[in-house]
């Protein structure tokens, strides 16, 4: 158990395969009345990928947000390495955390190789006076920067544009140079928000190969997706977010098969809604025609999604879903 | 003219089918004719005379030997000259024009034009008519005429224009054809992409950069010496069209490889090119406005970092320069200073730079956790706070510490090693006097200041300062302590401002709080200093050095505006943030953001190609 947050060295963390690399309990994030993750519990392993998903609004990107420090957790804390982590993104990232963003968020006119060495930030500690003075020690350690840097570029294939500005990058290489300055970061678990959003087949399959080479270097990767066919592909674990709530976790063949999930994606009728009495109506003859198993499927369903309603409500306006729902904290 | 209406679905691109014409219809070898006739009998027309008396500035009533406004004429001739021999493909002058000599010979032609018919309606207005021009004042009118109408038969390629929408309204319609005739106007003098440099020897390239600094320092050396305002409008129409021309033809271009190619030499060679400055001056009056330019230019330098690199508007940066000098004066054995010591300077500068770099932190703690205008509000309120302070820290409102607005009077001046700079002194045939003496320790400031610039913008922190400045969100999840590197950059400026400050004290003889405000006419102010910096290009060293030297020099020069200076000055900034929102000098990256979908098509066509 290696509590120090200071990692050096690159693919640092020899840590023991097993142990657990980030450790998230009970985190809640709410925003004024709006509970947008609540109560979350997840850990990554050393060496592991994990996959987050979940419909969109369900929390994902903020819980996200919640383990790099932009937000700090209304309730719940998390732990990195078994120290809980400092509030602030930069400490996070100094800590041990890198991550990427949905929307890129490279610096658009800087060049390549400066957005990388920028990535180098925490790792290295030339402040003003040696950058005025340039001693020896300052050529040293930007030689190494560089060299690093140049090193990450040829990892992820974006070497022979190393002095291209980050903006004329076509989109596929803007989420690789992406990934390359979070990875310059020396980091030991690399967050990846959504990383194949937007990419054809080629780019997304390319994607995927990366991220297991990432893997190999010993560094636990915890990642967002929508492309199914991506996250079961590369994950040794999925955990599903619905609503700001953890529904299930497991590997893919559990995640996959589990009619919970299906519904969160899928969608479905539930109370409150303009037509749920049609569609009620609608349900229970269908249930009548098809027996009496898949009449206790649709009760079973509806059930869930009562409380997606009454969250959303509480959400919003906190009026209309009293009568639906006794006993909710929306009472107040 | 040609009409072609093709191509409706590639308005940007001109068409390439059709034969390029010129904007007059005159044929292509009579316009270029026209042009390299026109242009030798300018500088023949500028031995006449063109006036007959001397009332009018300059005297230009002497045959065979021009003088004033004639020889900047005679300056733009030979350079249309040169470009339309160029034109021709004469041997020997292909490098003048490495992109295209015909929109070189266009703009020197309106360069040409310009001074001299300015010069022309000048003399008829000034001295009641056009009776008092001499046959010679008709000639060059005549002849930078026909050379402007020769130069603009030179064919250029035109823009289609864009289909007409037959349900717009007139007003639509009216506009339409104006944003085409705009478009075309710039088509006129549109130049292609200058060709590369070739790889010449070290000893060539450095010869070059000899000949630029030479050519710069005569320029600047021109215009701060120019002894009445007929004769420095005229070298500003000839200076800003003959640096256009010289851009268009892709000189520019290729010096400016050239000097990035030995960059230290180049930055060595700018010093010493300014060194020399006080040896062209026969007295102290223009050493004066060296000196004065050379403040305010170091000071935007400073501001240079905190708003071009780290993107912090800092509205109230006079105000750290006002610390400097306070510091600097309080500590000079000057009669009013309430402290009977008399610091060394090197023991003056250290408490002004660190003086202000306690009130940089001291500002910048509390302010600097806002962000965009909010930051501009605070600190140009922070700003005004020093100055009245200043003012009110007079023994009755306050403790008695800047004796109030009557200011820190008779500053002693400096004296380092035995060298008194308040006195003349003969350097090898040159007197340097006062103001040259502290223009030389001046230039030292700035030496440090570009140091300072060049060597923590490129490392680690300057990078972590831009980062920030492009994306501070993402700056942070890359590890970047945001408010740390924040504070350094504001710390970093004040301070330098503050090193800046300490010779001001000396120069202006009295440091008073009404120095140091938001805006006045007088440079430096913060608004000008801002405005040296946006104008001369963010996050260039050249930049604000020259956008600083024309803020100075053109109020300084241009005294009949009056009242309208400020006036004129807003005009002049709504006019180049419009067509030039980068700055005179661009930073590479700010030329990209700015003219993006300029870029785009550039970049298709060489895929396509």
């Amino acid at each position: 158990m290696t509590t120090d947050t200071t990692a050096q060295g690159t693919a640092p963390d020899a840590t023991a395969p097993g142990t657990t690399v980030l450790d998230a309990r009970g985190v809640t994030m709410r925003f004024g009345g709006l509970t947008a993750v609540r109560g979350v519990d997840l850990t990554v392993g050393s060496g592991e990928i994990v996959g987050l998903i979940g419909p969109n609004g369900a929390g994902k990107t903020t819980f996200f947000n919640c383990l790099t420090g932009l937000y700090v957790p209304t309730e719940g804390e998390v732990r990195y390495k078994g120290a809980v982590l400092p509030p602030k993104s930069f400490k996070v990232t100094a800590a041990g955390i890198a991550r990427t963003f949905q929307n890129i968020r490279l610096f658009a006119n800087m060049t390549v190789l400066e957005n990388v060495l920028v990535g180098r930030h925490t790792r290295t500690k030339e402040g003003f006076w040696s950058a005025v003075l340039r001693g020896p020690g300052f050529h040293k350690a930007e030689a190494a920067s560089r060299t690093r840097a140049m090193e990450l570029l040829d990892f992820v294939g974006l070497a022979d544009k190393a002095d291209h500005l980050a903006r004329n990058l076509p989109y596929g290489e803007q989420r690789k140079l992406e990934i390359a300055r979070a990875l310059a970061s020396e980091p030991g678990l690399l967050l990846l928000d959504e990383p194949t959003a937007g990419m054809n087949p080629q780019e997304t399959r390319a994607t995927e190969e990366l991220v297991f080479a990432i893997r190999d270097m010993g560094i636990a990767i915890l990642v967002i997706e929508h492309d199914m066919r991506f996250i079961f592909n590369l994950c040794d674990r999925v955990a599903v977010l619905v609503q700001g709530e953890k529904l299930i976790e497991g590997d893919s063949a559990t995640v996959q098969g589990d009619e919970r999930v299906i519904a969160a994606y899928l969608g479905e009728p539930f109370e409150g809604d303009p037509g749920a009495e049609e569609a009620a109506e609608v349900a229970q003859a269908e249930a009548h025609a098809a027996g009496t198993r898949a009449e206790t499927a649709t009760t079973k369903d509806t059930g869930t999604a009562t409380d997606t309603a009454t969250d959303t409500a509480t959400g919003s306006t906190g009026a209309t879903g009293d009568d639906a729902t006794p006993g909710k904290e929306n009472h107040r | 003219m040609t009409t072609q209406t093709t191509a409706p679905e590639t308005p940007s691109t001109p068409t390439t089918g059709a034969p390029a014409t010129g904007l007059i219809a005159l044929p292509e070898h009579i316009g270029r004719a026209l042009a390299t006739a026109g242009a030798l009998l300018t500088i023949a027309a500028t031995f006449l005379a063109w006036t007959w008396t001397a009332d009018f500035p300059g005297d230009l009533t002497v045959y065979g030997y021009p003088g004033g406004l004639q020889v900047l004429v005679l300056i733009g001739g030979a350079l249309t000259t040169l470009f339309a021999l160029s034109s021709y493909g004469v041997k020997g002058l292909g490098w003048l024009a490495p992109a295209g000599a015909d929109a070189g010979v266009k703009l020197a032609a309106l360069a040409t034009f310009a001074t001299a018919w300015y010069t022309v309606i000048a003399i008829s207005v000034e001295l009641g008519g056009v009776v008092n021009l001499e046959p010679g004042g008709y000639v060059v009118a005549a002849t930078t005429l026909a050379t402007l109408l020769g130069a603009l038969a030179l064919p250029f390629r035109r823009p289609a224009p864009d289909p007409i929408d037959p349900d717009s309204t007139g007003w639509e319609q009216f506009r339409h054809r104006l944003g085409h005739g705009w478009d075309t106007a710039k088509a006129v003098f549109a130049a292609d992409a200058p060709r590369p440099v070739r790889a010449l020897p070290s000893y060539a390239e450095i010869l070059i950069i000899v000949a630029i600094m030479a050519l710069g320092l005569t320029v600047f050396t021109y215009g701060i010496g120019t002894p009445y305002d007929e004769l420095f409008v005229g070298f500003l129409i000839m200076a800003g069209f003959g640096f256009a021309a010289l851009n268009k033809a892709g000189l520019i271009a290729h010096a400016s490889q050239i000097t990035a190619r030995h960059q230290n030499l180049s930055i060595c060679g700018a010093f010493l090119a300014a060194a020399l400055f006080p040896f062209t001056q026969t007295d102290d009056k223009y050493a004066t406005l060296g000196v004065y330019i050379l403040i305010f230019a170091t000071v935007a330098l400073g501001l240079n970092i905190v708003v071009g690199l780290a993107g912090l508007l800092d509205l109230g940066y006079v105000a750290f320069l006002g610390v400097g000098a306070y510091a600097a004066a309080l500590v000079s054995g000057s009669p009013n200073s309430p402290f009977d010591v008399h610091f060394p300077f090197w023991a003056a500068v250290l408490v002004g730079g660190a003086a202000s770099l306690v009130f940089g932190v001291l500002i910048g703690a509390p302010t600097l956790r806002l962000r965009g205008d909010y930051l501009a509000i605070v600190t140009l309120g922070f700003g005004e706070i020093f100055r009245i302070t200043a003012n009110n820290l007079d023994g009755t409102s306050g403790p008695d510490l800047t004796n109030g607005s009557n200011g820190i009077a008779s500053i002693p001046n400096l004296d380092v090693l035995g060298f008194d700079f308040g006195a003349q002194h003969d350097m090898g045939g040159f007197t340097i006097g006062r103001f040259a003496n502290y223009f030389f320790l001046m230039l030292l400031i700035t030496a440090v200041v570009v140091l300072v610039f060049r060597r923590s913008g490129n490392s680690r922190i300057g990078r972590a300062w831009v980062a920030i400045r492009e994306d501070e969100t993402a700056a942070l999840a890359m590890g970047i302590n945001g408010f740390r590197v924040k504070l350094i950059a504001f710390a970093v400026g004040a301070s330098l401002a503050g090193l800046a400050g300490t010779v001001q004290a000396h120069v202006t003889y009295t440091v008073t709080p009404e120095q140091y405000l938001f805006a006045g006419a007088v440079p430096p102010n913060s608004a000008f200093l801002l405005a040296a910096v946006v104008l001369g290009g963010m996050g260039t060293i050249a930049g604000p050095l020259i956008g600083a030297a024309l803020l100075f020099l053109i109020p300084n020069k241009l005294q009949f505006l009056g009242n309208y200076q400020l006036f004129a000055f807003g005009l002049a900034l709504i006019l180049l943030m419009r067509f030039r929102p980068e700055g005179i000098v661009p930073n590479r990256r700010r030329q990209l953001e700015f003219h993006e979908e300029a870029d785009a098509p550039a970049a298709l066509g060489k895929t396509g190609a």
